[in-house]
This record gives C-alpha cells, sequence and structure tokens, in this order.
C-alpha cells in the first residue's frame, strides 16, 4: 500500500504517539482478556445456580460497576508498593501495575453485564443441552454461545472502562515516558492530562481523537464479528 | 521475563562510581560497560523540571553514557519525598529546601546536594486589579492581594512552590482563606492554566512560566531574584539519594551516579544551556570556587555529629 501523504504535520514525534497507543492497547487488552476469563466463570455459577444470598451477591457485583477509578489506583498502590504486600515484585509504576488496576476496574461490569446476558439464555436451552447428554461444561459452552452478544456488549464495556480511565494508571503507572519520548507507562488517558497540564491543547486534542477512534474501532470489530455469526 | 528485586550494591562501589561520573566519563580507552548497565533508576521529581523539558535533555546523554534507563515520575515535591519514603524511588529532584531537610533528618534522605537554582516570580492578569506590579517585596505583594480580596489560584499540593507560597504568607502575617483564595491541588501548569481563565494571580516558578507564556495571557507582576526581585521568591533545587539502610531495594550505586551526573561539568553545562522561550530558565549551582561544604548537611540538624 502506498502511503498517504499527511495533510498536516501532528505537533509531536510519531514515535512518541505509537508508543503511546501500544502502551495503552497492551495494558487494556491484557487486563480486559484477565478480567473475562474471571469474569465469565463467575457469571455463569451465579446465573446457574440458586444459593443462599444470590441477590447479594448479585448487587455487590452490581455496586462494582461504580468502583471508582481513583481508589482502585491508591489501594492498588498500597498493595505494589515497596511497603505493600506485593512490594518485592518491584511492580510500582509498571505496566504490570496498570494491569492490575484495569483488572480490578473492568472486572465487574463484565461480570455484571454478562450474568445478565446469561440470565437472560432461555431455561428450555441448557435443559435441552443436559437432556441430550452434556456434561456441565457443554451446557456452559451453548449458554455462552447463546449468550455471545450480550457478552461481547460486556467485554466492550470492560475495554471502554479500562482504557479510557485515568486517575488509577495515573497513580500507580506513574505517566513515565523516556527521555527520547518513547512511553513505558503513559497511556493516551495520562498523556492527555499530560498534554493539557502543560498547556499544549492542540496536542491533547488530537491524542483524544486518537482515543476515540481507538475505541470506535475496537468496538466495531467486536460488533462485527457478533453480527456475522447472527447473520449466518 | 522473572520480576527480579534490584539488587543493592555496596555503598564504596556506588562512591566511587560517582565520584568517576563527577571527573570523567566512564568507559575510557578499554570501552568497558559500567556495572550498572542495563538497570533502572526511579527518579521523582517536581512537576517544574519535567514540564519544563529540562528533565528529558538531562537524562539523554545519562542513559547513554551508561546503559541504563531513568524512570522519570514528575509528582510535585510532598509527593516526590513521599514515594521515597516509602522506598518506591531511588532519588529525588526537588525545590522545598525545609522538606528535604526534614527527609533527611528522619533518615530517609542521604548525600543531598546542592544542583541549581531559579526564582519564583508572581504572575496575575495584565490588568493587575490588585495593583501590585513592580512591588519590590513579595510580602507586600501578597498582603496587598490579600488587601483586594483579589483572586489567588494556590497550587495547595504540598509542592515546593506550595511550600514557598506559605512562607510568603507566614511573613506577609496573612492566613490566607476565602472566596478569592483557591486552592487547586494540581501541579503549576494546571494552576497557572487556571489563574489564566479565571484572571487571578499566582506563585510559579520561573521555569513553568516561561515554558507556559506563549499559551496564556499572564504577565510578571513581581519578580525573583534573578531579575533583581526579593530574595525570598529564591528557589533552589536539590538532589539527594534515597537511603539504602531503610530501603533495601534501593537502586543506590545508580543513584550516586545520577548525583555525580547532575553535578558534573557536562550536566550543568546543559543545565545552564537550557532555554524555553528564548530565555535561561535554571541555573546550575553544583560548582564552585569556593565550595561550602556545609551543604551536606540539613539546616538544623543535631544528630550525633562530631563538632
Amino acid at each position: 500500500m502506498t502511503a498517504v501523504p499527511l495533510l498536516f504535520e501532528f505537533p509531536f514525534e510519531a514515535v512518541y504517539i505509537r508508543s503511546i497507543i501500544r502502551v495503552s492497547l497492551y495494558v487494556s487488552t491484557v487486563a480486559v482478556l484477565l478480567s473475562t476469563l474471571v469474569s465469565l466463570p463467575i457469571a455463569l455459577v451465579v446465573g446457574f445456580t440458586d444459593f443462599p444470598g444470590k441477590r447479594f451477591l448479585t448487587a455487590v457485583i452490581n455496586t462494582g460497576m461504580g468502583f471508582p477509578s481513583v481508589v482502585v489506583g491508591l489501594l492498588v498502590l498500597f498493595a505494589v508498593s515497596n511497603q505493600g504486600p506485593l512490594g518485592q515484585f518491584g511492580l510500582v509504576f509498571t505496566p504490570e501495575a496498570m494491569i492490575l488496576s484495569q483488572f480490578v476496574l473492568a472486572t465487574p461490569p463484565i461480570t455484571a453485564i454478562s450474568l445478565a446476558a446469561i440470565a437472560g439464555v432461555d431455561g428450555n436451552v441448557r435443559s435441552a443441552a443436559h437432556i441430550l447428554g452434556g456434561t456441565r461444561l457443554d451446557v456452559a459452552l451453548v449458554t455462552i454461545k447463546e449468550a455471545r452478544y450480550g457478552i461481547a456488549t460486556a467485554i466492550l464495556a470492560g475495554f471502554g472502562r479500562a482504557i479510557s480511565e485515568v486517575g488509577s494508571v495515573l497513580i500507580v503507572g506513574g505517566n513515565i515516558a523516556s527521555a527520547n519520548g518513547v512511553s513505558k507507562t503513559r497511556t493516551l488517558t495520562t498523556a492527555i492530562q499530560l498534554e493539557a497540564r502543560q498547556g499544549r491543547y492542540e496536542t491533547a486534542m488530537y491524542l483524544g481523537a486518537v482515543l476515540v477512534v481507538l475505541v470506535l474501532l475496537v468496538n466495531a470489530v467486536v460488533v462485527r464479528l457478533g453480527d456475522g455469526r447472527v447473520q449466518r | 521475563m522473572p520480576i527480579q528485586r534490584r539488587q543493592f550494591v555496596s555503598a564504596l562501589g556506588g562512591g566511587a562510581l560517582a565520584g568517576l561520573a563527577g571527573c570523567s566519563r566512564i568507559g575510557g580507552s578499554n570501552g568497558e560497560r559500567p556495572g550498572v548497565a542495563g538497570e533502572t533508576l526511579t527518579l521523582t521529581t517536581t512537576t517544574s523540571t519535567y514540564d519544563t523539558g529540562l528533565l528529558d535533555e538531562l537524562n539523554a546523554p545519562f542513559e547513554d553514557m551508561y546503559g541504563v534507563t531513568v524512570d522519570a515520575v514528575a509528582q510535585g515535591t510532598g509527593a516526590a519525598l513521599e514515594t521515597a519514603r516509602n522506598g518506591d524511588s531511588d532519588v529525588v529532584m526537588v525545590h522545598a529546601r525545609s522538606l528535604e531537610d526534614e527527609f533527611m533528618r528522619e533518615g530517609y534522605g542521604i548525600n543531598r546536594r546542592d544542583l541549581m537554582f531559579n526564582d519564583f516570580v508572581i504572575v496575575g492578569p495584565e490588568d493587575d486589579p490588585a495593583g501590585i506590579e513592580g512591588m519590590g517585596s513579595a510580602v507586600d505583594a501578597f498582603a496587598t492581594i490579600a488587601g483586594a480580596e483579589a483572586t489567588f489560584v494556590s497550587r495547595g499540593d504540598n509542592s515546593g512552590t506550595h511550600t514557598k507560597e506559605l512562607a510568603v504568607w507566614d511573613e506577609a502575617g496573612v492566613e490566607p482563606g476565602g472566596d478569592w483564595y483557591r486552592e487547586t491541588g494540581q501541579g503549576m501548569g494546571e494552576v497557572l492554566n487556571i489563574a489564566n481563565e479565571q484572571g487571578g494571580y499566582t506563585l510559579s516558578d520561573r521555569g513553568t512560566f516561561l515554558s507556559q507564556r506563549s499559551e496564556i495571557d499572564l504577565t510578571i507582576l513581581v519578580q525573583g531574584p534573578i531579575r533583581d526581585g526579593p530574595e525570598l521568591l529564591a528557589n533552589p533545587y536539590g538532589i539527594l539519594a534515597v537511603n539504602p539502610e531503610i530501603h533495601d531495594n534501593v537502586n543506590y550505586d545508580l543513584a550516586m551516579a545520577y548525583i555525580g551526573y547532575v553535578t558534573s561539568p557536562d550536566a550543568q553545562q546543559t543545565i545552564a544551556e537550557y532555554e524555553a522561550d528564548g530565555e535561561q530558565l535554571f541555573f546550575p549551582r553544583a560548582l564552585s570556587e569556593e565550595p561550602n561544604f556545609q551543604q551536606y548537611v540539613p539546616e538544623g540538624w543535631s544528630g550525633n555529629a562530631t563538632e
């Protein structure tokens, strides 16, 4: 593909913006994948099972959707700080600490929305799968298939929550870029905060546009995958 | 890759390395790589060193010279020192001498050196509603602002600038409060933006103001000592290592190498030459024809020193 000439010059080095995008995508994608691995089993167990305290647990999960970002950042900072329980791993001011923060933030919405989607699956579908000799895993897989659109929405919500948040990654990551401009823990959101702080509004607006486009692209891809199956 | 605790190397080695860093370039004719190659130094610092761009200018050659990475975290002086207290940074570059002295008296910081200085300036809107322009006294200017109840935007974040601001209010005998006094808890850049939006006054380090001047309509109304203003607005920067006896994960040898580097003739020259908007921002202070070794000891220190 021939490179299309830019109509204007960006007010920043390309390496800077590329590294920021890479860090943002890496941290949020890993956090959301880990969240999904934890959230789906929880949603399936809670959705399938009736037990005392189920309503309470569901309420707790829903409340978690509103965790304040900066509080999560503070708690994770205490955990990973040299003085904290995870201090020996040297995680403070690293992408791993940011992943941990975003994992905590993304898990409640993915769990809650997946739970709603799974609860919406017709009980007869589960019964049919069971009658046909399916194991619990088979029943779970069938349910996930039936609820896939809702689960995709859940994952998108988690990703949106993760990639757009600034408070916790600023606290635990330190917003670090090396002297040559390559990001270590600087994300699109913390870069916007920094550029605005320095009065560089033009750069901040460009970064904001990149962030919005990125979120739209991810949404489009996931929705397309979902639609593709539905239309088959 | 496995995450490993940073290895502690002896203070003696660090001291020798720092000495070398101050006197010559590492490697020399045999091309030998320094023992710290590949390691990471965590530096917590104030916003003025970072936002002005000086820190990137300083750190790039250090990273090349030693083959290391410097993670600079701009937090403001109070937060930078607190992070260091927790053992989460190796070296601190800040500008509130009283907070630095306290940090050292508590045993968290060692081997402080004067690094550089510039000054604070009182900035405000061009129409100067309180009428402080040209005042030769920061105390009088602050008292006048309070008397007129003109909008004043404060850092309110325990930073070096905030510490200086409080010292001036104290000298003026004013306990600021009320609608006109707005504590933001923000860094210097944000505070300048807010003062600009609200037509208010604020105290700023010269460097951040100059680097942001083209974006705002504020002007310097009371100069600092660099331009013959009151000495009270002096802004000295210090650099100090975190004490490895308190936090054994401190990368002390690299911290001392960094201190040696930033106080070396080369780095001091970089500081002297650094400009924003056509003006020199910082003035080197680590080298002197008449060295004052008392600078190593915190003011008011009365530990077990032999006198």
